[in-house]
């Protein structure tokens, strides 16, 4: 089928949400290096962030043979209101309960995401998707291992998870806010849609979850916002930080 | 010899810059190698890791050996075209891994559980008794593990 503006336009949309969640996710997980509460802990916090800045560079390259600016660029110049990411991903870590569960919401959406996007009919997309998926496992497995092991932990540890788990909710399901592509997006294989998205998401965390011995809320409305620009206040600060070595001298060669 | 070949050869002496045991070629992470005049070389590299900071790094070092060795027009590229797994590294590549302290990666399928990782066998002693302590290491490609048999702690080459 031929690709009309709408549907080039919803697929960078699409690889928008990504890269930024990626990037600031990875960014908030970089922050636990050197806190982490256990050694290995600190290596896996690092290890993923290492991971997810180096996918969102490839989906930001993939952005930029769209005719976006150069990955620097887009990662290092813009502010709060121009980035696409879900609201969850930019809050900081927290306590480490709070940084597990959004963990394991994000990264299950996340594997699910690109399992589907391996099938996308946009190559450049589909082959980096089957790369991804490999990387992923190792953060899903991470998390699982966890959430597991503090819901039969203490008496402690699973209030606090479960209360990190009822706080986090509606902002995990504010990563599927809905673009303003989706039909067009869905009708030429791009992809398969975010509601689509959210069933095979709940169909994998809800079973898991209460497996576990947690529950699930099942009031919550999603926190809607991030993906058309609209970010709490921790946002731009993060920003700030992050680019603030590239401000003093954005020509600098690297 | 066919120029082709002559530049797999030449790769062959180019060894990761975190394991030095190991080329590229045994790696598996040369995907196409091109050659349209005897003084053309064409090389197209994946990642290993979409994070992995050595990449640079080995395209630089791929330039430089085919530079030495008198190619003219060097074009080395990194793709996702074919995406690397640990199934790619070579007999050699994972006796190298051996040599250099690393258990080599468990071969699967494409389905990974971390009960794979579980009974990686020590390098140092050939022991299964083994213990998975992070799948997460001090490098992207690697795990970290303790043996229980002769009481060292060793690092994986995860598989993916």
């Amino acid at each position: 089928m031929e690709f009309t503006e709408k549907h080039v336009e919803g697929l960078k949309d699409l690889l928008y949400r990504m890269a930024d969640d990626l990037l600031i996710l990875g960014h908030r997980n970089s922050e636990w290096t050197g806190l982490g509460p256990i050694l290995e802990e600190d290596i896996a916090f690092s290890s993923m962030a290492q991971d997810k800045v180096g996918q969102s560079l490839a989906l930001y390259e993939i952005l930029h043979e769209l005719g976006e600016s150069d990955p620097d660029t887009v990662a290092f110049t813009r502010n709060d209101f121009q980035f696409h990411n879900c609201q969850m991903v930019e809050f900081p870590i927290g306590e480490y309960d709070f940084s597990l569960v959004r963990h394991f919401f994000y990264d299950h959406a996340d594997a699910l995401r690109f399992e589907a996007l391996t099938e996308t009919v946009f190559e450049p997309l589909q082959m980096v998707a089957k790369k991804f998926k490999g990387e992923i496992k190792y953060h899903t497995m991470h998390a699982n291992s966890w959430l597991k092991q503090l819901a039969n932990g203490s008496e402690e540890s699973k209030i606090r998870m479960q209360q990190s788990i009822n706080e986090l909710f509606p902002h995990a399901l504010g990563m599927f806010e809905p673009s303003n592509f989706e039909q067009e997006l869905m009708e030429s294989g791009l992809f398969i849609g975010e509601a689509a998205l959210q069933q095979r998401w709940l169909d994998t965390v809800v079973p898991l979850l209460e497996s576990y011995g947690y529950t699930v809320p099942t009031d919550a409305a999603p926190l809607f916002g991030g993906r058309k620009g609209v970010h709490t206040e921790y946002l731009q600060p993060l920003l700030d930080e992050m680019t603030e070595v590239f401000r003093i001298d954005p020509s600098a060669e690297w | 010899m066919e120029t082709s070949a002559r530049i797999k050869s030449i790769l062959e002496t180019v060894m990761d810059p975190e394991i030095p045991t190991i080329s590229l070629v045994d790696l598996g992470i040369v995907t196409k190698i091109e050659s349209r005049a005897s003084e053309h070389a064409y090389v197209q590299l994946t990642p290993t890791f979409s994070g992995c900071p050595a990449l640079r790094v080995m395209e630089d070092l791929v330039r430089t050996a085919l530079t030495d060795a008198g190619f003219q027009e060097i074009e080395v590229e990194t793709s996702f075209e074919t995406q690397w797994n640990t199934n790619l590294i070579t007999e050699k590549g994972r006796a190298a891994l051996l040599k250099h302290g690393l258990a080599p990666p468990v071969k699967h399928e494409g389905y990974i559980e971390l009960d794979v990782l579980s009974d990686t066998p020590c390098p140092l002693c050939g022991s299964r008794n083994t213990t998975l302590q992070s799948p997460f290491g001090p490098t992207l490609c690697r795990s970290l593990h303790y043996c229980n048999n002769c009481r060292n702690g060793f690092e994986g080459f995860k598989p993916i």
